[in-house]
């Protein structure tokens, strides 16, 4: 299961061979098309300096195309663009022992993986995107490997918050944060706040997450209802128990299309009851080398899908 | 004569296919076998339309290739198979095609009853899963008949979903749990016990209908399409998903054999997970 700490110095890097290189601050790599700009093609400086760690990363701050509509590669259709996806970014680990590099390479690598999907669902108009940072089984692993998570994790989200504002990138978290130090919990809860406004491009972060806790707080939530009266037993069905669920925060709960790199074939306890009827894609490049190519691939095969929610043929 | 000689070659054939068959099972039971497998029949609309088969006929072939790899299932020694016959989404199909459905369900349920071949072969126990009360009549009390007349059957579970989504038997499970919990508070002589008020996992977990089986093993799902369609969403947090090509009446032996193939790989991390706290 993956964990990536949220460091989003985002760039046009479109492949991690790029991510590896370092690039001076506002160059920009010359394959990436002018219409992932804004259409007055600011440069860096009218947005701000560059971060220190996007200098030292060798890798250029973010470029949002504020609201203009962005050319979709060819391929891709945008009326049958996934309106709400969803992602299992694993393979950090394997990644990083692949490569004889410390686990904790994997998880930067990953990271940066992140920040180019973030960046490409801002630029082809995904509305929602959810991630499955961290399982409430993922706590089974090395204590040492967990609070390094954790501090990457408060780090980049202190370091992105402003990125992320320019952007109008909403944050919400779902899972249970009461077992994370009071710092970052704190943290998401401002982040949550001072991005509540945003509506370009709504990132829902699971921590410490898990669908079935998810679907049993609902219940739980149902039943304090039936104790105080507001609603009887019988009335219990499933519009009920899906607007107590921690999804409830968004307009499109259900994903369209999940995502799960490294070749797994499991849903592994994630966003278990808004699964229904989402198609499922399971990549088999590693999270880390999840790139545009195989984005694009994802999204090509997701919209040559007949979806009929069990009714007629269309 | 002739007649008699070909009867007796095509029982040789069918005894010879059959001996390789259990030997290749022999192979495969080397490794873990997986207890319980679970099905989503998709393609038997496709299957009819590709083949120039009349309405309704794709579900009949399906119901044939069903027939095999249930007997492929408890050859292999797997003790649990599900199958997705009916889903609650499907009664919005057009009602000639439910109707069609709901006869073949009907007859093949009936016949059960009478000839009791697979059951009494293999000990078959067998549940209808689901909102039971959605079902027509007759099919309904066909179902509650042949679940009475198996119970005593306990060498292999055969787990028939109809009309039945995930969500309906979770939003379910969670109105019986309250419905309990609520009875509890109310007969309870303590006011103050707060502990015993809150709704756990475990209370969801057994009023779920499919609490009469453990979690699948695998999930297969024919025709090449890989989603869940709302069927067992609770249960298949940790199985392996196999989402071969073929339509489900074209399903076979080889396809079984992959699956299991599959899981064997992917088994000593799916143990190590299942052992954690």
């Amino acid at each position: 299961m993956a964990v990536v700490p949220l460091r989003l110095h985002l760039s046009f890097t479109s492949s991690p061979r790029h991510a590896t290189r370092p690039t001076l601050g506002l160059m920009l790599p010359s394959h990436i098309p002018r219409s992932f700009f804004s259409s007055a093609d600011k440069p860096a400086t009218a947005l701000g300096p560059p971060g220190k760690d996007a200098i030292l990363n060798g890798t250029p701050p973010a470029y949002y195309a504020g609201e203009d509509i962005v050319a979709l590669p060819a391929g891709l259709r945008r009326e049958l663009m996934p309106r709400h996806l969803a992602v299992i970014m694993d393979g950090n680990r394997r990644w990083a022992r692949m490569r004889g590099l410390p686990v904790v390479s994997g998880y930067e690598a990953g990271a940066r993986a992140f920040r180019r999907i973030v960046e490409l669902c801002c630029n082809w108009g995904i509305r929602v995107l959810t991630v499955f940072a961290f399982s409430s089984e993922n706590w089974f692993r090395p204590k040492v490997e967990t609070d390094f998570l954790m501090g990457l994790f408060e780090r980049g989200l202190r370091d992105e918050l402003r990125h992320l504002m320019r952007a109008g990138v909403r944050i919400s978290i779902i899972g249970d944060i009461s077992k994370l130090l009071k710092p970052l919990q704190v943290l998401l809860a401002d982040a949550m706040d001072t991005t509540i406004n945003n509506s370009r491009l709504h990132l829902i972060i699971a921590v410490n997450y898990s669908g079935q806790n998810d679907v049993v707080q609902a219940c739980q939530k149902l039943a304090v209802k039936v104790k105080d009266g507001l609603i009887e037993p019988e009335e219990i069905n499933e519009s009920l128990v899906e607007r107590e669920l921690e999804t409830n925060c968004t307009d499109f709960p259900h994903p369209d299309l999940l995502i799960r790199t490294s070749g797994e074939l499991r849903i592994s306890n994630f966003l278990l009851w808004q699964l229904a009827y989402t198609e499922l894609y399971f990549a088999d490049s590693l999270w880390p080398d999840f790139g545009e190519d195989e984005f694009l691939e994802a999204l090509c095969s997701f919209q040559r899908r007949q979806r009929r929610y069990g009714g007629q043929n269309s | 004569m002739d007649g008699k000689r070909d009867t007796i070659l095509f029982k040789l054939f069918g005894s010879s296919v059959s001996y390789m068959r259990r030997c290749l099972f022999s192979v495969l039971s080397v490794g873990p076998v997986p207890n319980h497998l679970a099905f989503i029949l998709d393609g038997n609309r496709r299957y009819a339309k590709k083949w120039n088969l009349g309405e309704g006929m794709g579900y009949r072939a399906g119901f044939l290739s069903l027939m095999s790899l249930i007997k492929y299932c408890y050859e292999l020694g797997v003790k649990y198979v599900s199958i997705y016959a009916f889903s609650i989404d499907n009664f919005r199909r057009r009602p000639e095609e439910v109707q069609c459905v709901m006869d073949l369900m009907l007859e093949k349920i009936e016949g059960l009853l009478r000839e009791q071949t697979l059951v009494n072969q293999y000990g078959v126990r067998v549940y209808f899963i689901g909102n039971l009360k959605l079902l027509h009549e007759p099919v309904r009390l066909a179902a509650e008949k042949a679940m009475k007349a198996t119970s005593n059957n306990n060498n292999s579970i055969l787990l028939i979903c109809v009309a039945y989504t995930s969500t309906d038997e979770i939003a379910h499970a969670a109105q019986e749990s309250c419905e309990d919990k609520w009875a509890l508070i109310r007969s309870s002589v303590n006011e103050e016990n707060d502990a015993n008020d809150v709704i756990k996992l475990s209370d969801i977990e057994s009023h779920m209908y499919m609490r009469v089986a453990p979690d699948p093993d695998i999930l297969v799902r024919t025709s090449g399409e890989t989603r869940l369609s709302n069927f067992l969403l609770w249960q298949t947090s940790n199985s392996l998903l196999f989402s071969p090509k073929a339509l489900w009446p074209e399903i076979g032996l080889r396809h079984l054999v992959w699956a299991v193939l599959n899981f064997q790989r992917a088994h000593p991390y799916l143990e190590r997970r299942r052992k954690q706290p």
